[in-house]
């Protein structure tokens, strides 16, 4: 039998048209805040809203291609990976995320 | 799509340059295969001086090795020759017969030192300076021989006797001319120069002619001179100067003069061939240092990449020699003229000569001895043709004597030890940079920024770390050019061009700005972005599309993102002046939204900090006080004193006056935060002096100040006019500002646009001719009009997704 509560789950967060284009929202979860990006080709990156630098939060950054600015010193964080752009080094976690029929889903 | 064939043919910095740059913009256009006809990767030759002095070693100054070529797919044949280039059948052809076709051909050969045409330059022992082979060959030989004679006095002549006497060999320096590096010092300096370098040992003899080099058992023994006078030599370096490899150019019909002639776009005259660096002619000019060859690889890279925008103009450069302890600066023109005036300042007991040449209150050129500290600074002015008529009598005490309360210049980069702190805002210390320096081979201040966090917050040691930079890599390094230099990575146009642009094609959003000025991202970056909203709102009021993602959180949110993630809110007090009532629901609020701190700023306003973004609206909503734009690009405050109403020597009534400011001009945004103030006497309680707008009043009316900055650099404002009326001042303080909303670039202050434009070109739009300055007020109060309180917007629910947290 599975054990329920270590399986990630997708769970419903909000309709793909209440984040703003180039923009972020912030989903509050048991694990912290997580940043939720769309992109203008529509794309949705889910990232922890933390900077791997002195722990910005990047939702509340300016969103460009697959990148978003840190809010607090700039630093650039590639969307789909969490990894800072060189020569910056560091990470922020990354979580799965999905578009369905208009809705975005976050497993955590 | 078959990918094209790019091929290089010269490993040398700038064509490797020149590929690095393409593979940032255009990663997968080509395939590339690389010719270079020495055994080594990409290295930096700058640095073989250093190498042969024994500060550094052949593996520091490598640029890109072997795995770098590898990594990025490029086929690398070290050691190979091109000795044909076949344009019909447009392929290569090394020594060796290996053979590449090419789409495209990009020469990179570099020149060949000249060797002087007098018997004996055959003997063993007779060496160019140029390469690793060449470093290598002295190195051996100063560890076998003792007299070492070197012919010729520049920059490169000077820098291996330097390394070869490092190494213990006696030197003497042979030079035709009456005074050494004559192309780029003049007497005095080189007098200087001379002195310092035989303390160091090293042995001169000027204006001597050689006439022929004498041997023994094959090997050089001894240099003669056409006085007959005769000296010993066991290692003759011959460092006279050197010419543009263009043989194999000349031989494939490319039009050669003193080098491979190219365009603005650096292609030859067979368009599909490229050529940059030493080797090429451009406007009739061959340059033989890094910085302008750099310039030319990133404007190949772009049209290699179809980008098709970048050209190369032609370069200013400057030189620094790179013998550690002696400090030589030179740039443009020193010799002078007629119609130039020089100022000198000339201690000989201190080791310090500065000369600045000026031309139409504009630097031309300048020498610089024993004190370079300033020598980036007055470089780049001369660049930017920058006026230096309003700072020319401390000019010569360098940047740091000019109200600047960073530490810019204050310490010379060479006094330093590498544990001193440099950047005071990201605590880089000076040998993190130099290390970042050498390591990474960088060459610009931008890379040095990018690699070390170092001059990339506040800016004020950006004097240092640029002198650092110039320290370490010697004449190489490429000061930022703030003229020419594009917005950002996503273009080549500059922030003019893009503002003309907007308005000249009538622009009205960022993505049409995007696709019509053809950046090379789809959205930009979070460096333009921002620039284009304003620049789009300030050239099409009330037409163009504002874009929220494209403003920084501050100015989304309202408020002040403050270290923490939470946010701080300063309600609108015009003049400084607020009610009881105001203060009362001051304090409600701080205490239903638990704000940790309450202030009073700088600004004579108070600041609530520590709100959380959802209780934004709500606090504002109970505040029901205007926004104070705290957060914005815009007219933050208007600060004033109690003036005549109150004060017992206030003439004029300052309180009003800065009331009446406030009121016509808030919800103005601009390049950046703007201030202003109002004193009631010349007393200047209200610190009108450092204000981009400072008003003081006096007994006959109003004196209007423009250009001051409390910030990071303390810039002292500038005396605009006096007017009579409060009229006048609106309409002065308008039009100016108006002004800097539709000139500057964006995030420059008051004062750096002024700097750029200088004070004549400021009072001749506003001064001299008043219907200009009419429209320009006209055009302000224009762009004002039915402006939202972005307040009161957000009570009333605008934006409100902005604000809510969502939750699973
Ligand atoms: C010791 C020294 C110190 C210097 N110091 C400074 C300084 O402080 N500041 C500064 O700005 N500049 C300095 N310079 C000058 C600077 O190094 C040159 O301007 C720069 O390296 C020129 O770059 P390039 O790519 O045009 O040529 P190079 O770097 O010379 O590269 C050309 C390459 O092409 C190869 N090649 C030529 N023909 C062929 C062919 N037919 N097939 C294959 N390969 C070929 C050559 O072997 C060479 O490796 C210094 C130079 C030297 C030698
Ligand atoms: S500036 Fe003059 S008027 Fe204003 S407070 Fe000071 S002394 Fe009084
Ligand atoms: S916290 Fe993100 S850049 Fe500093």
């Amino acid at each position: 039998m599975n054990d329920v509560s270590t399986v990630a789950q997708w769970r419903r967060v909000c309709p793909l048209s209440e984040i703003p284009r180039l923009g972020a929202r912030v989903v509050r979860t048991a694990h912290g805040n997580v940043a939720v990006f769309r992109n203008d080709t529509d794309e949705v990156f889910a990232l922890r809203d933390h900077c791997p630098h002195k722990g910005g939060p990047l939702s509340q950054g300016i969103v460009f291609g697959r990148h978003v600015a840190c809010p607090l010193h700039n630093w650039t964080i590639r969307l789909e990976d969490g990894k800072a752009v060189a020569p910056d080094e560091g990470c922020a976690a990354t979580f799965p995320v999905k578009v369905e029929a208009g809705e975005v889903y976050l497993q955590i | 799509m078959k990918k094209m064939k790019l091929v290089m043919v010269g490993n040398g910095m700038a064509g490797a340059r020149a590929l690095e740059e393409l593979l940032k913009i255009a990663p997968d256009l080509y395939d590339i295969t690389v010719f270079g006809a020495e055994p080594h990767a990409n290295y930096n030759r700058i640095l073989l001086s250093p190498v042969l002095a024994g500060e550094m070693t052949l593996q520091d100054i490598m640029l890109n090795d072997e795995d770098w070529y590898r990594d990025n797919g490029i086929k690398l044949h070290l050691g190979k020759k091109i000795v044909r280039i076949d344009r019909v059948a447009r392929k290569v052809v090394a020594a060796d017969g290996t053979e590449e076709r090419y789409d495209r051909l990009l020469l990179s050969t570099g020149s060949n030192p000249f060797i002087l045409p007098v018997p004996g330059k055959e003997l063993d022992g007779v060496i160019t300076y140029r390469d690793i082979a060449d470093t290598e060959a002295m190195i051996v030989a100063s560890g076998k021989f003792r007299h070492a004679v070197v012919i010729g006095g520049g920059l490169l002549g000077l820098e291996a006797a330097n390394g070869l006497r490092l190494r213990g060999m006696e030197v003497t320096v042979v030079h035709l001319m009456p005074w050494l590096m004559e192309r780029q010092l003049d007497k005095t300096a080189a007098d200087m120069l001379q002195k310092s370098l035989e303390k160091k040992g090293l042995r001169f003899l000027l204006q001597k002619e050689t006439a022929e080099i004498v041997g023994r058992d094959g090997r050089v023994a001894a240099v003669r001179f056409k006085d007959g006078q005769e000296i010993a030599a066991d290692l003759l370096v011959m460092a006279v100067g050197i010419r543009p490899n263009t043989d194999l150019a000349q031989s494939a019909g490319l039009y050669c003069n003193r080098g491979i002639v190219v365009n603005d776009t650096m292609q030859t005259f067979d368009p599909v061939i490229y050529a940059v660096g030493e080797c090429v002619a451009h406007r009739g000019i061959v340059y033989g240092l890094v910085a302008p060859l750099f310039e030319m690889a990133k404007v190949c890279a772009n049209h290699l990449a179809q980008f098709g925008i970048g050209r190369y103009e032609g370069s200013v450069t400057s030189t620094k020699l790179k013998v550690t302890g002696i400090d030589v600066f030179s740039a443009g023109n020193f010799g002078g003229g007629p119609d130039t005036e020089e100022i000198v300042l000339h201690d000989s007991v201190g080791g310090i000569y500065k000369k600045l040449l000026i031309r139409d209150n504009r630097i031309i050129g300048s020498v610089m001895y024993g004190d370079t500290v300033d020598g980036a600074w007055f470089f780049q002015l001369m660049r930017d043709g920058q006026s230096v008529a309003e700072i020319r009598d401390h000019l010569m005490f360098g940047q740091a004597h000019l109200g600047n309360a960073g530490h810019q210049g204050q310490n010379k980069a060479a006094a330093m030890s590498d544990i001193m702190e440099v950047c005071g805002c990201n605590g880089v210390a000076k040998g993190s940079i130099t290390r970042a320096i050498k390591e990474k081979g960088l060459f610009t201040l931008d890379d040095v920024r990018k690699h070390t966090k170092a001059s990339s917050s506040c800016g004020s040691c950006t004097g240092l770390v640029e002198q650092i930079l110039a320290s370490t890599v010697g004449g190489a390094y490429t000061p930022q050019a703030t003229v020419t230099k594009p917005m950002c990575g996503c273009t080549e146009l500059t922030h003019e061009e893009v503002r003309k642009a907007i308005r000249a094609q009538k622009l009205l959003s960022i993505p049409r700005v995007i696709d019509a000025l053809e950046w090379h991202t789809p959205n930009g970056c979070a460096s333009c972005r921002p620039a284009l909203n304003f620049y789009l709102i300030a050239a099409w009021p009330h037409q163009a599309e504002d874009d929220p993602q494209s403003r920084f959180i501050n100015e989304r949110a309202h408020a002040n993102i403050q270290k923490d993630g939470t946010y701080s809110v300063v309600p609108r007090m015009f003049g400084g002046v607020t009610t009881a009532g105001e203060l009362r629901r001051i304090a409600d609020v701080v205490d239903k939204y638990k704000i940790p701190t309450v202030k009073v700023t700088g600004g004579q306003r108070i600041d609530l900090l520590g709100v959380r973004k959802e209780d934004l609206p709500r606090v504002w909503g109970e505040l029901d006080m205007p926004s104070g734009h705290a957060y914005a690009k815009a007219l933050r405050t208007v600060k004033t004193c109690v003036g005549s109403e109150w004060c017992r020597f206030g003439v004029q009534d300052s309180t009003q006056m800065g009331i009446d400011l406030e009121k016509a001009f808030w919800k103005m945004y601009a390049p950046h935060k703007v201030k202003m103030a109002v004193s009631g006497c010349p007393r200047n309680c209200a610190e009108s002096g450092i204000k981009d707008v400072g008003v003081i009043g006096v007994d006959s009316g109003w004196e209007i100040y423009i250009g001051g900055n409390g910030g990071i650099k303390t810039e002292v404002a500038q005396f605009l006019v006096k007017v009579k009326t409060k009229e006048e001042v609106l309409e002065y303080a308008g039009a100016f500002i108006q002004l800097y909303r539709e000139e500057a670039r964006y995030l420059d202050r008051t004062v750096h646009y002024i700097q750029r434009v200088g004070m004549d070109y400021i009072r001749k739009q506003l001064m001299e001719d008043p219907a200009n300055r009419k429209a320009l007020y006209e055009r302000l109060i224009f762009a004002l009009q039915d402006e939202k309180d972005p307040w009161v917007e957000r009570i009333k629910g605008s934006a409100a997704h902005e604000f809510e947290e969502l939750s699973i």
